[in-house]
């Protein structure tokens, strides 16, 4: 009877999104008095795996089957069910991510499990119910939820749970197979197509990230975002008009119609802090504002901030950064 | 090309969040209410393919009380052919989706097309639950969406990247940005749409799964601490120190 946590790999690495899941998963188990079994999806390396011990794993089961490599709905969550059958688990745990929610959504279905997504803390136990706290109204509001009946499916908000690190403990990793037919591969991906990521760090995974706006003037001066960026090792984003007019690509931009980020600093540099930028990054933990006009409403999301002129004041906090390292 | 479009009504993006006083319910005392943001996009983009297929019907559905009607004749103002409207408080995505899939079962719809997420409740759920109830794919979140005979072309976001996939119809897909520019509706629309057929059926007589037991805003920011520009170095020193992120 063991919780099921769904681990996400790319590369060969376990994403980190993923180590906060297992990590999730794990003290769920130890409040259940059970222990934490991994599936893993996407493409993984024995030893990375056997690494998610140090997040309180104690097994972990991979499907070598090569289509697996990519994301595949169908496949994905056929999989997951069926490590669910095996190890008769009544509460599942994944990423509030793409793939996360796109399967949490269909095993809920598939399991008769109630679900809750964009969770932010370990559940609160109520007899064979659980209480979960969530996100809703686009990071103006959270809701306590009740999850009944005898299945559960958590998917965990990014970077809302810390990962735990107990050096020296493995899980042990076991070959399993799903039985997959081809009719489980229909909706597999024709094509993947990566992006360039400045300096190697995902938007949606980062823990911090520096942000630019309008007030950045032209693409020409995004060079002054990416240096600080680089010394932080940060994520690049910006609001939404800087990817309209394509000074920056679309999966950079954040906010209510585009990507909803929550890493532990974000730093934006000339935005103006409109509502809809908000609603994307606003469960940041420390929200710095660079902006030269002092009644930016930002100023009054943010922790810290300065009122400048970015194209001053960048280059001094990207020489401040490099001295501390 | 039969659509189905699926909207939720939602508090407009800029409204002030504020509960009951026992906190089980969201005030909705002088709100305003819109079409889910991302719904809009599923919408007119089911209306683009039908007019560039120059046949076909494009379906709108909601779950809600009569209080959603406004929103369901805007989209029919937008260019939706007709609308069918489930008589219930939406209680969980679980719930939503049933009525959804009961609705679609027998409609021969060949596609089935609905927001990423409300922006109300963020759950990003229903379109899963609804591939699966009728047993058909889910594409989610989709970025575009391109259809030709019975196969859509989809692309879908992940994270640090796109897929691009191919199904056969019925499908279901969940849509985002920037897979066309929503639509707003024009006069003759709005004219048109008052004769437009609704349709309002009861539920099916199932549960929800998920309750929200309690509401509550975040804790209140202590207010911003301001540094100099002049002396900007010096915020790098209190991230570290004080704020402990870098
Ligand atoms: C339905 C809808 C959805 C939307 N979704 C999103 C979304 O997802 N994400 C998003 O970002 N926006 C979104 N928007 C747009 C949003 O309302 C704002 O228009 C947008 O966020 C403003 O971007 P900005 O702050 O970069 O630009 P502006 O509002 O033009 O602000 C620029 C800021 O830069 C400052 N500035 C200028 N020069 C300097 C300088 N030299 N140094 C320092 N500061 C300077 C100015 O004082 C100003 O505050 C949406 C809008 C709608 C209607």
């Amino acid at each position: 009877m063991s919780v099921l946590v769904v681990v996400e790999c790319d590369g060969g690495e376990v994403k980190k999104s993923s180590l906060e899941v297992a990590s999730y998963g794990s003290q769920v188990a130890q409040m259940l008095g059970t222990t934490a079994t991994a599936v893993a999806v996407g493409e993984a390396t024995e030893a990375n795996l056997a690494k998610l011990g140090e997040q309180g794993i104690s097994k972990v089961l991979y499907d070598a089957e090569p289509r697996l490599k990519d994301f595949v709905n169908g496949a994905y969550t056929k999989l997951i069910a069926a490590a669910a059958q095996k190890e008769e688990s009544k509460v599942i745990v994944l990423a509030n991510s793409n793939i996360g929610a796109s399967v949490g959504s269909r095993l809920s279905m598939r399991l008769q499990a109630s679900l809750a997504t964009n969770v932010v803390e370990l559940p609160k136990t109520d007899g064979g119910s659980f209480v979960v706290k969530r996100g809703a109204f686009s990071g103006k509001a959270f809701a306590d939820v009740k999850l009944d009946g005898e299945r559960k499916i958590i998917a965990v908000k990014k970077n809302s749970i810390e990962a735990l690190h107990e050096a020296g403990k493995t899980a042990q990793v076991e070959s399993f197979s799903a039985q997959l037919s081809d009719a489980d591969f229909a909706d597999a991906p024709k094509q993947v197509i990566m992006q360039d990521q400045a300096g190697g760090i995902l938007l949606p995974e980062a823990d911090k990230v520096v942000s630019g706006g309008r007030g950045m003037k032209g693409p020409e001066n995004w060079h002054l975002i990416e240096e600080l960026a680089k010394a932080l090792g940060a994520a690049t984003a910006c609001s939404k008009p800087v990817s309209d007019v394509d000074w920056r690509p679309h999966h950079e931009h954040v906010g209510q119609t585009g990507i909803t980020v929550s890493p532990n600093l974000y730093i934006a540099c000339g935005i103006s802090g409109a509502i809809q930028h908000l609603a994307g990054v606003n469960s940041s933990k420390v929200i710095v504002v660079i902006n030269k006009d002092p009644e930016a409403p930002f100023f009054k999301a943010a922790d810290y901030g300065i009122v400048g002129d970015v194209f001053d004041v960048l280059p001094k906090l990207t020489q401040a950064v490099k001295e501390l390292n | 090309m039969k659509f189905l479009v699926c909207i939720s009504n939602v508090p407009d993006t800029t409204t002030k969040i504020t509960f009951t006083p026992d906190n089980k319910e969201f005030n909705k005392a002088g709100v305003q209410f819109v079409i889910n943001p991302w719904d809009e996009y599923a919408l007119t983009r089911a209306i683009e393919l039908k007019e560039a297929q120059g046949g076909g019907t494009v379906t709108v559905l909601n779950v809600g009380e009569a209080d959603t009607e406004p929103n369901i004749r805007k989209a029919l103002a937008i260019g939706a052919d007709d609308a069918i409207r489930v008589n219930a408080h939406p209680k969980d995505a679980f719930f939503v989706a049933q009525q959804i899939a009961s609705i679609a079962k027998d409609g021969g719809y060949d596609a089935i097309l609905m927001g990423k997420e409300s922006i109300d409740y963020n759950g990003f759920q229903v379109h899963g639950m609804v591939g699966e109830l009728l047993g058909i794919p889910t594409v989610a979140p989709a970025m575009k969406l391109d259809m030709s005979g019975n196969t859509a072309t989809l692309e879908r976001e992940i994270e640090g990247g796109k897929e691009i996939v191919e199904v056969n119809t019925p499908f279901v897909a969940s849509c985002q940005q920037p897979m066309c520019e929503p639509r707003i509706p024009n006069m003759r629309g709005i004219m048109t749409a008052r004769t437009k057929p609704l349709k309002v059926v009861e539920p099916t007589a199932d549960a929800a799964r998920t309750e929200v037991a309690e509401y509550a805003l975040p804790p209140k920011k202590q207010g911003v601490k301001l540094i100099p520009a002049e002396s900007a170095g010096e915020l790098i020193k209190l991230l570290r120190n004080e704020a402990k992120v870098i």
